[in-house]
């Protein structure tokens, strides 16, 4: 990997120069560096996995050294992550758990998902050495540059590790003002940074953490998220920012009671789980016609990324959750709905994300 | 040489047409690791022969050094021209869903632009493969390659522009796709073909600029043998991706086809025709991956887009349903295929002897179900 010396620096600087792009058409340098070592480009963001660990018995914590094509990202945000598994390269979102200003490393904890095809993957097979493609981090769920007084970060399961890495972050930054960090999990075990939040507490007077637990009496709190917890752990919650990641529940929840406090503008949301790809009740109709292909399919409602693979293409994907646009395709006639955001997009030739939009009749897609 | 085609019913070419869908299917259902592994493994020995061979020329003043690279740069142009470039524009490694190996952005260390490649050769040669007037690949709008194609005493000079199409393969594939012959013929202008020309001379410019003056320039005193080695292996490659080829549609026993008799086939149809206007090479493991597993050009033109590594195990079964059908299956060791060629392209220099029977059958698929003859159905 270039560090940061002088002679690595002007190997970049050779490599990179146009003459040796010109001696390396068509392909590019690139193509022959990632020969030497994977993680080894000019352009690319890529990171080798350091270390691999187990915090609970359902998810894996990965410690990724990246390239210096890494540009960090801010405290709160997601990276597409890019492995490869039995030849297919897939992409998923995952947001670091480490402080933004963590130097050449990024961690995350990725918990496996009964049918996560990635997640599974990660927590199966991901050793030190292996190499995995980063996107440049994304996402608003940030916190403002200027660190607010009072904060407040609620998490459930999986959606731990952004607020996570608001608080190392705010840790890291010395910052003075009260955080109280609310996390749910179904039990104790299943809490992964659970002995490095009770340090921070510790460390931090400023810190205050508090578990609740769904299925265990033994938490800080029991139940699911209520007006209640949020009183009991965090008493100046009616003037402090809210950032809350987790399941759907937990982010309605929340949404329903910072609306009925009349504090919305307080909350920020983050929710990490695709949208359910079947529309309950809709029986689909009409067919689904690929005008390159000239394939005529009737609509089985599943996503379009799904018929078109069920129809034997193989459309470019990324996320397959409505976030990369790699799927990005040009509808050319009908009608589709975007499940994310429940659109109906009726106009002819518009582009649509075919992993998030299920038909609504007959539809034809350019591909 | 005429070739008996056998008269197969519409039910019996859609039946063998299903038997080829099958076999894709498990093929298709069977790719991941194996198949990536391959095309990467073909990929770092290729690009590693590229860099020896740019490395030697530093020294090609000495013979051996300039023998060794000009050796290892012809292998390296190779392999990238047709078990990787040819192979991965057809998106035989989309599923792979890696943007280096993608059909459809991929580049390759040839003259000719990919993009005009994926439109002349994924969509055009192989749709209308063997179709006179259709299919371009058929003389590649120099050559008379088919008795269909008229003779004009232009074509005297067959023999002569085969030579210098092999010679500059690189060339004649990169113009290949403006239809030159559309210009001449004036149906279409120059002013129309702009944009293409403008990428041609983009790619010829990058290809001309690395071969023949900046690697030269970069060997010093080795300049002049760094140019003549450089020449070389652009020659090498020209002359063995002409031969293998032109050993894909043009041995004898391929069929030619109209318009006409293929306007509407099925499915079924359209893999027989690619059968009967295809012919495979025999050869060694090492021999094929050269060829880019265009050796095994009938499973190619079934298939286009199964990785052609596979193209070996799959034609036990696409031959074993020929025999079945009894549908002939065009194979030979490369001498002989390649000899069958260059008769062809002597031969079809003169006008046709008026004595000699038609190369081909007139309908070698039965298209319409009104034009089957019953008995010939009944028989089989």
């Amino acid at each position: 990997m270039f560090t940061e010396s002088t002679t690595a620096r002007l190997g970049r600087r050779v490599l990179g120069s146009p003459l040796l792009e010109a001696l390396a058409a068509p392909h590019g340098v690139d193509r022959y560096l990632e020969l030497i070592r994977p993680w080894w480009s000019l352009h690319a963001a890529r990171a080798e996995v350091a270390d691999v660990r187990r915090q609970t018995g359902d998810s894996v914590t990965l410690t990724l050294r990246p390239n210096e094509n890494w540009q960090g990202f801010s405290t709160g945000q997601f990276v597409r992550l890019t492995v490869e598994i039995d030849g297919v390269r897939h992409t998923r979102c995952y947001s670091p758990a480490c402080s933004e200003h963590a130097a050449g490393h990024i961690e995350f904890t990725v918990k496996a998902h009964p049918e996560g095809k990635v997640s599974g993957f990660l927590n199966r097979a991901a050793r030190p050495g292996m190499v995995v493609g980063l996107s440049a981090a994304d996402g608003d769920f940030v916190l403002p540059a200027q660190r607010p007084d009072h904060l407040l970060l609620i998490s459930g399961g999986s959606g731990i590790t952004p607020v996570m890495s608001m608080l190392r972050t705010l840790c890291h930054e010395g910052h003075a003002g009260a955080v109280t960090f609310l996390h749910y999990a179904q039990t104790r075990d299943r809490v992964p940074y659970r002995r490095g939040l009770a340090e921070m507490a510790i460390r931090h007077p400023n810190v205050r953490v508090a578990l609740a637990y769904t299925r265990e009496a033994d938490g800080t709190l029991t139940g699911h998220l209520s007006r209640e917890h949020v009183r009991a752990v965090a008493p100046a919650a009616d003037r402090a920012p809210a950032y809350v990641c987790g399941p759907p529940g937990l982010i309605e929840s929340a949404r329903r009671i910072w609306a009925e406090d009349g504090i919305e503008q307080l909350l920020h949301v983050e929710s990490f789980l695709p949208p359910s790809l079947a529309l309950p009740g809709d029986r689909p109709e009409g067919s689904v016609s690929f005008a390159r292909t000239r394939e005529l399919v009737p609509n089985t409602g599943r996503s379009l990324l799904e018929q078109a693979e069920q129809a034997g293409l193989s459309p470019q994907f990324g996320c397959r959750m409505g976030i990369c646009h790699t799927c990005t395709c040009r509808k050319t006639a009908g009608s589709v709905r975007n499940l994310v955001s429940g659109e109906i997009s009726s106009a002819d030739e518009e582009d649509i994300q075919i992993c998030v939009s299920v038909p609504v009749g007959d539809v034809e897609i350019d591909l | 040489m005429t070739t008996t085609v056998p008269k197969l019913t519409p039910e019996q070419i859609e039946s063998f047409g299903e038997e080829l869908d099958a076999i894709r299917q498990r093929v298709v259902a069977d790719l991941g690791e194996r198949d990536a592994g391959y095309i990467r493994k073909v990929i770092r020995a290729q690009r590693g022969l590229e860099a020896a061979g740019r490395g030697l020329m530093f020294a090609s003043f000495f013979p051996p050094a300039w023998l060794g690279g000009a050796t290892a740069l012809s292998l390296s142009k190779i392999l990238d021209n047709m078990e990787i470039g040819h192979n991965v524009m057809h998106g035989q490694y989309d599923w792979m869903n890696d943007p280096d190996l993608s059909g459809k952005a991929f580049e390759w260390d040839t003259s000719c632009p990919g993009d005009q490649w994926r439109h002349s050769h994924n969509y055009m040669h192989h749709t209308h493969t063997n179709i006179v007037g259709k299919d371009r690949d058929l003389g590649y709008g120099i050559l008379r390659m088919s008795e269909d194609q008229r003779w004009h005493p232009y074509y005297l000079g067959n023999p002569l522009y085969a030579a210098l199409l092999a010679t500059f393969f690189q060339y004649g594939v990169a113009f290949h796709d403006l239809e030159l012959e559309r210009v001449t013929a004036g149906k279409a202008t120059l002013g129309e073909k702009r944009d293409m020309i403008g990428a041609i001379w983009n790619k010829v410019r990058q290809q001309t600029l690395k071969d023949y003056v900046l690697f030269p320039v970069l060997t010093g005193p080795s300049a002049p043998f760094t140019l003549a080695g450089n020449a070389t292996a652009n020659l090498t490659r020209n002359l063995w991706a002409f031969t293998i080829i032109f050993c894909g549609h043009f041995p004898d026993g391929t069929q030619e086809f109209t318009e006409e008799e293929t306007a509407e086939e099925t499915r079924g149809q359209w893999y027989y025709r690619q059968l009967l206007g295809s012919a495979n090479l025999t050869g060694g493991k090492l021999f094929h991956i050269l060829a880019g597993n265009l050796s095994f050009q009938i499973e190619h033109h079934l298939f286009p887009d199964i990785p052609a590594h596979r193209y070996a195990e799959i034609s036990v079964e696409v031959r074993a349903a020929c025999e079945r059908y009894g549908i002939p299956y065009n194979t030979g060791p490369l001498p002989k295929q390649f000899g069958s060629v260059v008769r062809k392209i002597v031969r079809l220099a003169l006008p046709d002897r008026r004595d000699r029977p038609a190369e081909h059958g007139p309908r070698a698929i039965p298209v319409r179900a009104s034009e089957r003859d019953p008995l010939a159905a009944a028989e089989v």
